[in-house]
C-alpha cells in the first residue's frame, strides 16, 4: 500500500474531474436525503426490538451460567453471552453513539447518554473514533485507526526489526481489543512518552475515567457473576472471560476488514486540504472496504459490513445501509471507481496478508519462493541484526529482486 | 424511647443498609446499565420507572377529538381538577412532547384521561385523535398548574370556556359532582364553539344542565357569532346578570382571555385563567442565540451556531466541523434551527430541549441553547 498521493502510473482517481467529483458528491447526499425522508416509525421500532432482545439475551444467558457448572449449560450460556455482547458493541452500542438514533430524541438511545459494554469509555472512545476516525479516515498520520500507532501499515513506513513481531501484536491486540481500544483512545503511547504528558491533569482525569470503567467491567464479569453463580465461580469467570474473547476476535476481525484489506488506499495529509464535499465523499469511498453475505452476518457485523455506506454517512441507521448498498455500487461503476467488497474469510485473509507482508522489508514476500527461501531468510536475519547501513543495502536488494520476480 | 422502639429502629436501619448494599451489588452487575434498564423489560410501570403510561382506550368525542384512557406508573402522584399534564408521544418515530389538561379527577381506577382535539397541521393531537391505539406506551410528566378550584368552593361560580378550553373544566366538573354529598355551589358555564355538533362532552354538559346542576349557555359562532365580552347588549354582563357576585375560572383562545382579563380587570372581579400555550413558530433566516449563562449572540441564517457563538468568544464543544461525529451535540431550549446541508428545519417549543448539531446548524429564529 502507498498512498493515492504517491503511487506511480494511474490513479485510480485520475478519470475524474473535479466537475464529476461534485457530481458525485450531489448524487450521495440524494441518496441520503432519500433515507432521511422515509426514516420513522418503523426504524425506531427496530432499534427498540434490538435493544429489547439484546438484552433478554444477555439476562438468559447469565441466568444459564449460574449452573456453568455443567458442561451444556457453559455452552450455551457462553455462546449466548458471547452473542449478547457482539450485539451490544456493533449493532448497537457503536451505531448509537455515532448519533444513528438522535433523531428519535429518546434520551435513552442516544449518542450523549449511551455507554456501551466495553473497557473504553464511550466519551473518549466518541472523539477517538467518530472526531479522528470518521472525518481523517485513512489520512496517514491523522487516522490513528491506520495501524493504531503501533503497527507498519504501509510501504513508506521504514522497515524495522521490531516489526517482525507484528502478526504477533496484531494477534494479541484482537484477543484484548477492548483493552487495545482504551489504551488507543487514551492515547496512551504519546501521553506516557514524557514527562509532561504524563502529568499533564487533563491526561491523568481521563486515565483515572478509563480504570474507573475497566474497574466496573472487570468487577461485573469477574467478580460478582462468578461470585452469584456460587460453585459455579470458576466456570462462570471462565464463560465471562471466553464471551469476551469471542467478542474481542469478532470485532477486531470486522474492524481490520473496514479499512486494511489489500487494495484499500490511504491518502496524504496535504491532500486534504481544502477538501470539497465531493473530494470527502471520494476519500471514504476508496479508504474502506465491505464484506458480503448473509443479513445474520451483516447484523453480528453491526452493519459494518457495509463499511462503504458507513463512512459515506455515518449518522443514518444502520438498518438502512443494506438497501442503499446498491446505490452507492451504481455509483462506484458510473463513476469508474473499485468498489471493495468479498466474503469475510477473504477480507480477513486480505487484511492478515497485509499484516505479515508489512512486518516484512518491502519485497521480501513477493522475491521469496521455496527455492530461496533459506538464502531469503538469511538475509533477513542480517537485515534484522546488522547496523543501519546494512539493513539499507538488503532493503534495496529485496525490492530490487521483488521488481524482477515481478516483471518476469 | 421504650426499648422495643429502639430495637425496631435499629433494625430498619440495619434493613436499610442491608438494602442499600443489595442495590449496589445489583447496580455492579448491570453496569454500565442500571438495573433499571433490565427491570423496564418486565414492567415499565413499576415504581421506580421513568414517569410514562399505557394506553387503556381511545373514545371518540366529536368528529375531531378523543379522549384518551391512560394508566399511569406507580409513581404517578396524583392530580387536582384543572390541572394538565406533558405528554411525549412517538410520531413517526420522533418522541414529541406536548401538554394536556387531565379531564377527569382522581378515578377510581388509578387512570387518568386527556381530551385531544385535532387541530390543522397538529402532528401531535392528529396523531392521538386518529392513530394511537390501546396498548400503546407514552411518557408522561407529573400533573402541573393552578388553574384549580378553590378549597372551600365559592357560592357562585362563571365557567366560560371555548372550544378545547372546556379540557380543564370538565375535570373540575366530574369531580365536583361525583362527591358523595351534592354540591352547594351555584354554577355558571358559559361555553362556546364552532357549532352544537363541535361542542366536546356536548351530551354530558346537556345532562348535568337539565338535572339541575348546572346552568349551561351554549354559544354556537357559527350561528351566533362570537362572544363580545364587553358589550352590555349580548356580552356577558347580558348573559349572567349577577356577575358581580361570581368567581370566574376561564379557559379558551387568547383573544377571549384577554377580553376577560380586560373587562374583569376594569369592574374588580376576581378571575382564575388558563392559557393553552400554543407553540406557533415561524422560521426566518438568522436570529439571536441566547446561552444558558444569559450571553447572546447575533447569528445569520447562513452561518453555522458553533460558528457564530465562537466568533462572539463563546467556549462551545466542537468535533469534526461537517455533521458527521455528533461532538459538538447540545440541547436547543427553545427556537428553531436550519440544518445546512438540506435544509430541514428542528423546532424546539418551551421546555423540550431538542438536541441538535451546532456545527451544521444555523439560527431560524431566536433560540435558546441550553450550555
Amino acid at each position: 500500500m502507498t498512498t493515492l498521493q504517491k503511487k506511480t502510473g494511474t490513479s485510480p482517481t485520475a478519470h475524474l474531474t473535479p466537475e464529476d467529483i461534485e457530481l458525485l458528491g450531489v448524487e450521495l447526499d440524494a441518496i441520503r436525503q432519500s433515507i432521511l425522508d422515509t426514516r420513522g416509525e418503523a426504524d425506531a421500532a427496530y432499534i427498540r426490538k434490538v435493544i429489547d432482545a439484546q438484552r433478554k439475551l444477555e439476562l438468559a444467558s447469565r441466568a444459564v451460567l449460574l449452573f456453568s457448572l455443567f458442561p451444556p449449560a457453559w455452552f450455551v450460556g457462553t455462546a449466548g453471552l458471547s452473542v449478547a455482547k457482539i450485539v451490544e458493541n456493533m449493532e448497537i452500542g457503536h451505531n448509537v453513539m455515532h448519533g444513528q438514533w438522535d433523531w428519535m430524541r429518546d434520551p435513552k438511545i442516544h449518542s450523549t447518554t449511551w455507554e456501551w459494554d466495553n473497557a473504553s469509555p464511550a466519551d473518549q472512545w466518541k472523539h477517538s473514533h467518530n472526531e479522528l476516525h470518521h472525518t481523517y479516515t485513512n489520512v496517514v498520520g491523522k487516522d490513528n485507526d491506520l495501524g493504531y500507532g503501533i503497527m507498519r501499515v504501509d510501504e513508506e513506513q521504514r522497515w524495522h526489526p521490531l516489526y517482525l513481531a507484528q502478526p504477533l501484536w496484531n494477534f494479541v491486540n484482537a484477543c484484548f481489543f477492548e483493552y487495545g481500544i482504551a489504551a488507543y483512545d487514551l492515547e496512551l503511547g504519546k501521553n506516557l512518552a514524557t514527562e509532561k504528558r504524563r502529568k499533564s491533569p487533563q491526561f491523568r482525569a481521563r486515565a483515572k475515567q478509563t480504570l474507573k470503567k475497566i474497574r466496573n467491567q472487570a468487577t461485573k464479569d469477574y467478580v460478582v457473576h462468578p461470585l452469584v453463580s456460587g460453585p459455579s465461580f470458576v466456570h462462570t469467570l471462565s464463560a465471562n472471560f471466553t464471551a469476551n474473547l469471542v467478542r474481542n476476535l469478532w470485532t477486531h476481525s470486522v474492524i481490520m476488514c473496514g479499512h486494511f484489506p489489500e487494495g484499500v488506499e490511504t491518502f496524504e495529509r496535504t491532500s486534504i486540504e481544502g477538501e470539497s464535499r465531493g473530494d470527502w465523499y471520494l476519500r471514504q469511498m476508496l479508504g474502506s472496504a465491505n464484506i458480503s453475505g448473509s443479513k445474520a452476518m451483516h447484523f453480528m457485523t453491526g452493519n459494518l459490513s457495509h463499511q462503504i455506506e458507513h463512512h459515506l454517512f455515518p449518522d443514518l441507521p444502520s438498518n438502512r445501509y443494506a438497501e442503499i448498498a446498491p446505490q452507492v455500487r451504481a455509483l462506484f461503476e458510473k463513476f469508474g471507481l473499485n468498489y471493495h467488497s468479498a466474503p469475510l474469510p477473504a477480507q480477513v485473509y486480505s487484511a492478515w496478508h497485509k499484516v505479515v507482508r508489512l512486518s516484512l522489508p518491502n519485497g521480501f514476500l513477493a522475491s521469496t519462493n521455496a527455492k530461496n527461501a533459506p538464502e531469503q531468510l538469511k538475509k533477513l536475519y542480517k537485515m534484522s541484526t546488522g547496523g543501519p547501513k546494512v539493513r539499507r543495502a538488503i532493503a534495496a536488494r529485496f525490492e530490487q529482486e521483488a521488481r524482477r520476480a515481478n516483471a518476469a | 424511647m421504650s426499648l422495643l422502639a429502639l430495637r425496631d429502629s435499629t433494625g430498619r436501619r440495619r434493613g436499610a443498609a442491608l438494602r442499600k448494599r443489595v442495590v449496589r451489588v445489583v447496580e455492579a452487575a448491570t453496569t454500565p446499565l442500571s438495573p433499571a434498564d433490565y427491570l423496564d423489560l418486565i414492567n415499565p410501570l413499576r415504581s421506580g420507572a421513568e414517569l410514562r403510561g399505557r394506553i387503556v382506550e381511545v373514545l371518540p368525542e366529536t368528529a375531531d377529538s378523543a379522549t384518551l384512557v391512560i394508566k399511569p406508573s406507580k409513581d404517578w402522584a396524583g392530580h387536582l381538577p384543572g390541572q394538565y399534564l406533558r405528554v411525549g408521544v412517538e410520531v413517526d418515530g420522533v418522541r414529541l412532547w406536548r401538554t394536556y389538561s387531565l379531564t377527569h379527577g382522581p378515578r377510581a381506577d388509578g387512570c387518568l384521561s386527556i381530551t385531544v382535539k385535532a387541530i390543522a397541521d397538529g402532528v401531535v393531537s392528529t396523531h392521538l385523535v386518529r392513530t394511537v391505539r390501546p396498548g400503546q406506551m407514552v411518557q408522561l410528566g407529573q400533573a402541573e398548574g393552578d388553574f384549580v378550584l378553590s378549597d372551600p368552593l365559592p357560592e357562585k361560580l362563571l365557567l366560560v370556556t371555548a372550544g378545547s378550553g372546556i379540557t380543564p373544566v370538565i375535570g373540575m366538573l366530574r369531580n365536583l359532582f361525583s362527591r358523595a354529598e351534592p354540591v352547594q355551589a351555584d354554577i355558571v358555564l358559559l361555553h362556546s364553539a364552532l357549532s352544537r355538533s363541535e361542542v366536546i362532552f356536548g351530551e354530558e354538559l346537556r345532562r348535568h344542565a337539565a338535572e339541575g346542576r348546572l346552568r349551561l349557555v351554549e354559544l354556537h359562532t357559527d350561528v351566533d357569532g362570537m362572544l363580545d365580552v364587553a358589550d352590555p347588549e349580548r356580552g356577558l354582563a347580558a348573559i349572567v346578570p349577577d356577575l358581580a357576585e361570581r368567581t370566574t375560572y376561564a379557559c379558551g383562545p387568547v383573544g377571549l382571555l384577554d377580553a376577560l382579563e380586560e373587562h374583569h380587570g376594569a369592574h374588580g372581579l376576581p378571575l382564575h385563567i388558563e392559557r393553552f400555550r400554543t407553540t406557533m413558530v415561524v422560521a426566518g433566516e438568522g436570529g439571536t442565540v441566547t446561552f444558558a449563562d444569559g450571553r447572546s449572540v447575533e447569528a445569520d441564517g447562513s452561518t453555522p451556531i458553533l460558528d457564530a457563538a465562537e466568533g462572539a468568544g463563546v467556549l462551545m464543544p466542537s468535533g469534526c466541523r461537517m455533521g458527521v461525529c455528533f461532538g459538538c451535540v447540545l440541547p436547543l431550549r427553545e427556537g428553531v434551527v436550519r440544518d445546512l446541508r438540506n435544509g430541514a428545519l428542528t423546532t424546539a417549543a418551551p421546555g423540550d430541549g431538542v438536541n441538535i448539531q451546532t456545527c451544521i446548524s444555523a439560527a431560524a429564529g431566536p433560540c435558546q441553547i441550553d450550555h
